[in-house]
C-alpha cells in the first residue's frame, strides 16, 4: 500500500459516521465519490466568509470571491498540466462539457457526411450529443469495435478514420474499466486532420493527468467523481480552438459588449461561462484538487491497481465460473471498475441483497446501452473502487455475494 | 433479513423461475405493447387478445429482475378470462397497493386498503413498497398492459 487507507477513510465523514454504524461499504465511486471533510469545509466556509457574486462588484468581498474562484481555476489547470488556466472552462458536469463541444465546435465545423468516430465503450454523454448532430447536420457517427476482452480493436483504424473530423473516446470506461490508448488515438486523429476529445470522467479522478502527454484537443471531466461537489464540471480545450469557437450559451459574463444591434463575445474562458457560475462548487473542486494532490495521484493509481488486482483474484478464487467479470483483467490497461454477472441472478436482485449487507454497488446499464448490447446483457452489477477502499471492502463484497447466492437458492 | 424476505416472497420467486404465460401472440388479432424501465434496462412485451370485451389470451416476454418478471407473470394469471372493465379494476387495485408507501409517508397507516384485497397472489408484491426504487419494476408489466389498451382504443 502506498498510503494507509485507514487514515484516508477518516478524511471522509460519511464513511465513518455513526448513522451507518461504521459499516457502510461504498463501492459506487464510478457513480459519485464521497467527499472529504476539507471539501465540505471549503464549501461551507465560502458561504460563511466569502460569498458575493464574481467579476462584478468593486468591493473587497466581491474581489475575494472572484479570487477564490480564479485560484481554483489555476489549481485545476495545474492538476491536469494545462499550460494556460484560460483553457479551463467551468460547466455543470462532463455531459455539459461534451455538449459544449458538440453544439459550439461541432455545429460550426461539421456538416453532411463528416464523421465522428466513437469507441464502443462510450457513456451516453459521449453518444447522444453526436446523434443530435447527426439529426441536425447530417454527420455520420462511426464506432471503433471491441476485442473479446473488452479492449479497443484498432486493427482497422486506418479505414475507420476515413472522413473523420473528430475522434471522441472515453479515457477510462465506466463499465469495463478499460483504459484505451488515448495518445495513439489522438496521434492517429491528428494524422488525418481530425481532432480528439476525451471523456475523462473516469480518468482524471484516478490517475495523474497530463493533457500534453495525452495529446488530445478537448478533455471533459466532472467534479463529483473526484471528491468534489456535484454541479461542477470542466472542459479543457486548446486555447487556439476555444478562441475560434462560437459561444455556447448566451447571457451575462460571456460578453464584452451588448447593444440593441448585437453583442461582442468575451475572451476565453468567460466566453463560455454565461450567467453566475457555481462559485461554491468551483471553490469546492479546488479543495478536492488540493486534497488529491496531498495524497498524490501516483499513489492513488498505485493503490487502485493493487486493490483491483486483489479484487480480481479474490472474486476468481471464491466464485470461479459462477461469477463473470466483464472487461480486461490486466490491471495495466484497466481501472478499478468491476462489472459483474453472478450466477443467473438479475443484477437488480443482486444489488438489493448486497444493500442488505451494507454494500453499495450500482446495478443497471450504466448509461452505456450500446456497450450492454455488445456484451449481450441488459445490465450488470458494478462495483467501483477508489482511494478510500481497501481489501476489507472487497472481502465484504465477496461475503455479501456469497450470501446473495444462498438467499436465492433457498 | 426480514425486509428482504418480505420483498422476495416464495410465490414471487416461483413466478420468476417458472413464468406463466410466457411468449408472444400473433398480431393481429392480438395487440402488443413494449415497456422499458430506463433506470435499469428492464424490458417487457405484453400481447393480449380480446374477444367481445373479454381477455381471452395474454402472453408476456422480456428481460428483467425477479420483481418485474414475476409481477408480469402474476398479472397474466390474474386477468385471463376477465372483462376489460374487471381488468381496469384490477389495475386500479394493484396501483393502490403500490402506492401504500406514499400514504404511509404522509402519516397514514400501512394497512392494506380494502380495495386491494381481491388481488390474490399479487398481494405478495406488497413488500415492494418498502423499497421505493423497485416499485417501477413491479409496475412495468402493468403500465405496458395499459399501453395495450391504448392500442385497442386506437384500432
Amino acid at each position: 500500500m502506498s498510503f494507509d487507507v485507514s487514515d484516508i477513510k477518516k478524511d471522509f465523514p460519511l464513511l465513518s459516521c455513526e448513522e451507518h454504524n461504521n459499516s457502510l461499504i461504498y463501492l459506487d465511486s464510478a457513480a459519485t465519490s464521497q467527499k472529504p471533510q476539507k471539501v465540505i469545509d471549503a464549501v461551507s466556509s465560502y458561504y460563511e466568509e466569502i460569498n458575493a457574486n464574481v467579476h462584478r462588484g468593486a468591493y473587497r468581498l466581491a474581489e475575494k470571491a472572484t479570487t477564490a474562484m480564479e485560484d481554483a481555476r489555476e489549481k485545476i489547470s495545474d492538476f491536469i498540466k494545462s499550460e494556460r488556466s484560460e483553457e479551463i472552462i467551468f460547466t455543470k458536469n462532463a455531459t455539459e462539457s461534451i455538449n459544449l463541444v458538440a453544439k459550439s465546435w461541432g455545429a460550426a465545423n461539421l456538416g453532411e457526411g463528416d464523421v465522428v468516430l466513437l469507441s464502443s465503450l462510450e457513456h451516453h454523454a459521449n453518444i447522444v450529443p453526436w446523434h443530435q448532430l447527426a439529426e441536425s447536420q447530417g454527420i455520420e457517427v462511426r464506432w471503433i469495435p471491441l476485442t473479446e476482452s473488452g479492449l479497443l480493436d484498432l486493427t482497422d483504424l486506418d479505414r475507420l478514420l476515413e472522413g473523420v473530423k473528430l475522434v471522441a473516446v472515453s479515457g477510462a470506461s465506466n463499465v469495463l474499466g478499460t483504459v484505451p490508448p488515448v495518445r495513439t488515438l489522438a496521434d492517429a486523429a491528428h494524422a488525418v486532420g481530425a481532432l480528439c476529445l476525451v471523456d475523462a470522467s473516469q480518468y482524471v479522478p484516478h490517475r495523474p493527468t497530463d493533457v500534453e502527454e495525452l495529446g488530445c484537443d478537448f478533455l471533459a471531466f466532472t467534479g463529483h467523481k473526484m471528491c468534489g461537489p456535484t454541479g461542477i464540471g470542466v472542459l479543457w480545450g486548446r486555447s487556439e480552438l476555444l478562441e475560434q469557437m462560437p459561444p455556447f450559451l448566451g447571457g451575462g459574463e460571456m460578453i464584452l459588449d451588448v447593444t440593441q444591434e448585437g453583442f461582442t463575445s468575451n475572451t476565453i474562458p468567460w466566453k463560455f461561462e454565461a450567467g453566475t457560475p457555481p462559485i461554491s462548487e468551483i471553490v469546492g473542486l479546488g479543495a478536492a484538487v488540493d486534497y488529491l494532490e496531498s495524497v498524490g495521484m501516483d499513489n492513488v493509481l498505485e493503490h487502485e491497481r493493487t486493490l483491483t488486482t486483489y479484487a480480481l483474484q479474490t472474486l476468481k478464487d471464491r466464485f470461479g465460473d459462477e461469477l463473470i467479470i466483464h472487461g480486461p483483467h490486466d490491471v495495466s490497461v484497466r481501472g478499478g471498475v468491476l462489472s459483474l454477472a453472478y450466477q443467473d441472478i438479475h443484477p437488480h436482485d443482486v444489488s438489493q441483497v448486497l444493500d442488505d449487507h451494507g454494500v453499495c454497488v450500482r446495478a443497471g446499464h450504466h448509461c452505456a446501452k450500446p456497450l450492454m448490447k455488445l456484451l449481450g446483457v441488459g445490465s450488470t452489477v458494478r462495483a467501483s473502487l477508489y482511494l478510500y477502499n481497501d481489501e476489507s471492502d472487497v472481502d465484504a463484497l465477496a461475503d455479501a455475494l456469497e450470501a446473495t447466492g444462498k438467499f436465492f437458492s433457498r | 433479513m426480514s425486509g428482504l424476505e418480505d420483498l422476495y416472497r416464495e410465490i414471487i420467486l416461483d413466478h420468476y423461475r417458472n413464468p406463466r404465460n410466457q411468449g408472444e401472440l400473433e398480431v393481429p388479432p392480438a395487440v402488443m405493447a413494449e415497456g422499458f424501465n430506463p433506470l435499469c434496462g428492464d424490458e417487457v412485451k405484453v400481447h393480449i387478445k380480446v374477444d367481445d370485451g373479454v381477455i381471452v389470451d395474454i402472453k408476456f416476454d422480456g428481460q428483467g429482475c425477479s420483481i418485474s418478471q414475476s409481477s408480469a407473470s402474476m398479472m397474466t394469471t390474474a386477468i385471463t378470462g376477465k372483462t376489460l372493465e374487471e381488468v381496469e379494476g384490477i389495475i386500479y387495485s394493484f396501483k393502490q397497493l403500490m402506492s401504500i408507501h406514499e400514504k404511509s409517508l404522509e402519516g397514514g397507516s400501512e394497512t392494506v386498503d380494502s380495495s386491494t384485497t381481491g388481488l390474490g397472489d399479487l398481494q405478495a408484491l406488497q413488500g415492494v413498497v418498502k423499497f421505493p426504487v423497485r416499485i417501477k419494476c413491479a409496475t412495468l408489466g402493468w403500465n405496458t398492459l395499459e399501453q395495450c389498451f391504448e392500442e385497442l382504443d386506437e384500432n
